[in-house]
């Protein structure tokens, strides 16, 4: 038997997971209905006569007459027939001797603290040899909508240990913040190491690691597993794993198993959860290609029109919700094709998430790693998760001031690549320096390189002493004298 | 009653459904969830499920109602948060908890709770639909009007007065014998404008406290504007914005399949703003719509019409009323993914054909109007809808259609929000043709200001021009006169047209300020002519101290404004008069700006 038999057990305790060879009671036996008269294979869809009694988004079985059992999704159903989508495709598929069996079960993840430290596939399964998850509760993978009168406005900073995060596009707690990338790009450097630094300051609360791979090469995967392994990190990790050889139709259930299991150790155990999902292009190809194979009207580029709501019945479960402990923040990653921003899938994840964070092939062609690009990127959280008690009372006005001279750099620059560099003034070939220095100096730094929020602060203030002080517009005076390096020689602050 | 005979998404066919009518709002399940039916074909009922339909089987009941959908009004709409069908979403966490279950139901006003009702009218008046009996004090900022109900006329025969729920009689209207009861509530059809009497243009400027839209782009009361953008432009923002400092009786936020997180934001940063000139809590004064993205995609269209009902309703009380729409686009999507169900023939990008239409007919309930029933009273709705393109391209259907209908475009560019440039309004692409409605309004505080206005376009699009011109040859090789004009150019973009959201000081621009700081600016302009004309040198122009008090001139308070501003005008004409006029006193007393910039 392929298919993880638990997933699509909701309620039967007697069951123990992965003793495949076990056959249901008999009264269950009594409520399954079965549907033989197949109509219609292709793609990873059957049309069979319509099954009586099957709900909609129902989880079937479809048995092949060679013994193979599928699982499968009622996606349309009517008095005449039923429509069911087939993880892992219609392969083998014979219209005269398969058959279909419904449970009256919609698709729910075994979840219990066990989860952490496993690695499951892409539908729940178990996949690093060790035993199977013994369950306290099943969960619908879909979730439940968060009450938007409930929610809490997400507002503590996350230490990432990353200036150019840190300081220009702050990650709070219950944020959804998208690593745009592009093919062959560091993304997933970044993310590990995101996951090995990240800490809420002060604060030893139990925080859990949840993710998700969705289509990517199995080396990615085992790039994270190992990582996560390396540091230890993985006791606190659950890692369901999509690889590009598994069922592109399997795509469409990791991310929500995640999430599921992210739900679960936030809101019923009071966790702090980051989830990160990888490669969330995957997974909107996977929703194409479903979505060609039901036959729909294609919107953009062949993307189902559907696929903004799609997207945000995923991000919409971050989230911090009042009078609850834990949290969940997403951490999706897609890679832009051909690194076109305006592409459906960022574009549409963008419209969604709380900002996002985007990557840049000339800085990486640089060799500048993190290759963050700081003029696309945004955090749309910042402003409340900055400021005196949380970061440091300059850091709102150092970032504005940081980032219009580095804008202005990067403009100079622009136009001394037509006119030269010499045609430019002194004031000019200032900023056209700090933006250079900013680069090396502040976005740039090792991936073994923790900076505290204020360390990556003071680079700023020391990328400031060499502007002139009357440019320093966005900063208060009170700063000034308190930070700038020159003005503050004996107090040492920053020297 | 019918049953399912098929479901796929958010579509529902019933059959056994004779007898029912389009757009008739239906019970659909065990569970009796929402749905409103679009479409009749023999006995079968084509049915949109305003929510959740996993689990549904065919077979199952669909039970008609009788009613088609509909908001109910009255006291207790205020401070209130809805979802797209108008329950109430407080409610439903104390029903529920904090996660949304579909079938649950839960009243838009409270059923328990005592309204004080002061009757305006006597017994054996004469009355009919629209007329205004009496009136509660729904919140310490709005005072509700209790109207006779459309459709109802004749002598009060019974008027009462004191502590009522919405449910209780408060008056009774006879008419040849036939007797009406009248209570606080009443209901009417989401998807019909109510009427008025007569249809006045729009008038008046919808103070807004931007700068960029009230000054440059302004809005009229009863009038309708779009906010397009790409994400990361700010259109929440300036969305918040508006129904934060806008100064209307009341404002109407729909927050329509967009972030959870950003709806809680609004929620708890309006429960500590203040209202400014009462002081008190800015949701007294507000109604809210939550109907995130990940909520049913059918019911983005009632919330829509939901809100767009609320506002009509107290504009029949008189009130001038600001609903913001966050984002349409969304319902034009939720248009298209049913459209695609019902595999109907598609339009541009898949979208229904009908799709302008049904935009039309949400901007068009927009307006400024004589109210039906006495005593005579004249109340508007503005709209501003966002609208969110994808990839930022204009050219697409809903944007597009949209411009068609609206009277002011506030066009948001992804570059500028890039260089953060907020509010990331561009000023060569957004336009308002409210321009000559409020002149007059805008001539009590600034004189002239249509003049002004122009002049500052003007620069602005010559600094277009001119930028291109630098790409080529740098900046240092121009004319003295196109630099001073290129620094004037981007006083106005930096030090005017950009605003800060967060700033306590700059969140606010009284019209009075705006007025003021672009005179000051084009006081400089005309001043720094003469003294290039004077054979000054353009870098003692540049570096004058009036170019820095110019730069922190927005973070003067707004009622502090007309008097510190004479001190900067004097700092020009003393910095941009002969050099050795600078220690006579003309240099103002507050040391803010450094004297010691180095030429």
């Amino acid at each position: 038997m392929k298919m993880p038999r638990t997933l699509f057990r909701g309620g039967a305790a007697e069951y123990r997971p992965g003793t495949t060879g076990r056959k249901p009671a008999l009264h269950e036996d009594l409520f399954v209905r079965e549907g033989r008269a197949i109509k219609k294979a292709g793609g990873a869809l059957l049309i069979a006569k319509a099954i009586p009694g099957t709900q909609y988004n129902e989880i079937v079985e479809v048995r092949l007459s060679n013994g193979t059992v599928k699982a499968g999704q009622a996606i349309d159903i009517s008095d005449e027939v039923t429509v069911v989508q087939v993880f892992g495709g219609v392969s083998e598929v014979d219209l005269a001797g398969t058959r279909i069996r419904c449970k009256g079960e919609t698709l729910k993840l075994p979840v219990s603290d066990d989860l952490l430290g496993r690695v499951l596939n892409g539908m729940g399964k178990p996949i690093d040899g060790g035993p199977a998850v013994i369950p306290v509760d099943y969960l619908d993978i879909n979730g439940e909508a968060i009450n938007p009168a409930s929610r809490e406005p997400p507002a503590e900073f996350i230490e990432t240990g990353i200036s150019a995060i840190d300081g220009l596009n702050v990650l709070v707690r219950g944020q959804k913040l998208p690593v745009f990338s592009g093919a062959g790009l560091p993304h997933n450097r970044i993310a590990a190491q995101i996951i090995r630094q990240a800490t809420v300051k002060g604060k030893g609360e139990n925080f859990a690691i949840v993710f998700g791979a969705v289509g990517i090469s199995y080396d990615d995967a085992a790039f994270f597993i190992n990582n996560l392994r390396g540091t230890g990190a993985l006791e606190r990790a659950v890692a369901f794993v999509n690889t590009a050889s598994d069922p592109a139709i399997e795509r469409i259930s990791t991310p929500r198993l995640a999430l599921t299991a992210a739900e679960y150790f936030a809101w019923q155990r009071d966790m702090h959860v980051l989830v990160i999902l990888t490669d969330m292009t995957n997974y909107c190809e996977s929703l194409r290609e479903l979505s060609a194979m039901r036959e729909e009207i294609p919107s953009r580029r062949g993307y189902p029109g559907y696929m903004y709501t799609d997207l945000a019945t995923i991000y919409e479960r971050a989230g911090r919700i009042e009078g609850r402990k834990g949290s969940v923040t997403i951490m999706p990653i897609l890679t832009m094709p051909d690194d076109d921003i305006t592409h459906p899938i960022p574009d549409l994840t963008g419209y969604i998430t709380e900002g996002q964070i985007v990557l840049s092939r000339s800085l990486e062609r640089g060799g500048v790693y993190p290759p963050i690009d700081v003029f696309l990127s945004l955090s749309r959280m910042m402003k409340e998760g900055i400021g005196p008690g949380k970061t440091r009372e300059d850091h709102n006005n150092v970032f504005m001031q940081l980032y219009a001279a580095y804008a202005e750099g990067a403009y100079l620059r622009e136009i001394s690549t037509i006119i030269g560099a010499d045609a430019l003034g002194d004031r000019d070939r200032l900023y056209l320096e700090n933006a250079d220095r900013m680069e090396r100096l502040f976005i740039a730094q090792r991936d073994d390189e923790k900076r505290s929020v204020e360390s990556t602060l003071d680079i700023a203030w020391e990328l400031f002493s060499r502007l002139p002080e009357e440019d320093l517009k966005l900063i208060s005076e009170a700063f000034i004298a308190k930070y700038l390096p020159e003005n503050n020689r004996t107090g040492g602050d920053s020297a | 009653m019918g049953t399912i005979w098929r479901i796929s998404g958010p579509l529902v066919i019933a059959e056994g459904m004779r007898g029912t009518r389009v757009y008739e709002v239906v019970e659909i399940g065990e569970e009796g969830i929402v749905g409103e039916v679009i479409g009749l074909d023999g006995d079968r009922a084509v049915i949109q499920s305003h929510e959740e339909t996993l689990g549904l089987r065919a077979g199952e009941p669909v039970r008609p109602t009788g009613r088609t959908l509909s908001a109910e009004l009255g006291p207790g709409l205020l401070g209130s948060i809805y979802d797209g069908l108008q329950k109430s979403l407080l409610a439903l966490i104390s029903d529920s908890g904090e996660f949304i279950r579909r079938g649950v139901k839960a009243h838009a006003l409270p059923r328990d709770k005592k309204w004080d009702f002061t009757p305006v009218v006597d017994k054996g008046d004469a009355v009919e639909g629209g007329d205004v009996i009496g009136t509660v004090p729904e919140t310490p900022l709005v005072e509700h009007k209790v109207m006779v109900p459309h459709g109802v006329r004749g002598r009060i025969s019974e008027i009462r007065r004191g502590e009522y729920t919405v449910e209780d009689m408060v008056a009774v209207v006879e008419n040849n014998g036939d007797r009406r009861e009248i209570n606080l509530m009443q209901e009417w059809p989401v998807r019909m404008a109510r009427p008025y009497r007569k249809r006045r243009d729009p008038s008046g400027l919808l103070t807004t406290g931007m700068r960029i839209i009230d000054y440059m782009f302004p809005l009229a009361l009863g009038g309708k504007a779009a906010v397009p953008g790409g994400f990361g432009t700010g259109k929440t923002v300036t969305q918040q914005q508006l129904v934060r400092w806008a100064e209307t009786d009341l404002n109407i936020y729909v927050g329509c399949g967009e972030r959870g997180n950003e709806m809680a934001d609004v929620l708890h940063s309006f429960r500590d703003l203040k209202e400014p000139k009462s002081g008190r809590p800015l949701q007294e004064k507000e109604i809210f719509i939550a109907n995130t993205s990940n909520m049913p995609v059918v019911a983005r269209e009632a919330s829509i019409f939901v809100g767009v009902t609320m506002a009509e309703y107290y504009r029949d009380m008189g009130y001038d009323i600001l609903l913001v729409a966050d984002s349409t686009s969304r319902w034009a999507e939720a248009m298209r993914e049913m459209g695609g169900r019902l595999e109907e023939m598609p339009g541009e990008e898949g979208f229904p054909s009908y799709m302008g239409s049904r935009l039309s007919s949400f901007y068009e309930r927009a307006g400024r109007v004589d109210c039906i029933g006495g005593p005579e009273r004249v109340g508007s709705v503005t709209i501003a809808g966002a609208v969110s393109p994808p990839g930022a391209d204009f050219s697409e259907p809903v944007t597009q259609h949209t411009l068609r209908i609206v009277g002011a475009l506030l066009s948001l560019d992804t570059s500028l929000a890039n260089k953060r440039h907020f509010p990331a309004i561009n000023w060569l692409t957004s336009h308002s043709q409210y321009v000559t409605a409020v002149r007059n309004w805008w001539d009590r505080f600034d004189p002239g200001w249509e003049v002004t206005r122009a002049e500052a376009q003007r620069i602005l699009q010559k600094e277009s021009e001119l930028e291109e011109i630098v790409r080529l040859v740098g900046p240092e090789s121009l004319p003295d006169d196109d630099k001073l004009l290129l620094l004037v150019a981007r006083m106005i973009r930096e030090d005017f047209l950009q605003q800060s959201a967060f700033s306590e000081a700059d969140t606010y621009c009284s019209p009075e300020k705006a007025g003021l700081m672009m005179k000051t600016i084009l006081h400089f302009h005309e001043k720094a002519k003469e003294m290039l004309d004077a054979a000054m040198p353009f870098t003692s122009v540049r570096s004058s101290a009036a170019v820095a008090r110019i730069a922190r001139m927005k973070e003067i308070k707004n009622e502090e404004f007309a008097d510190k501003v004479k001190a900067i005008r004097e700092e020009i004409d003393g910095s941009l008069g002969a050099e050795a006029d600078r220690d006579d006193g003309t240099v103002p007393e507050t040391a803010e700006t450094k004297e010691g910039v180095t030429p």
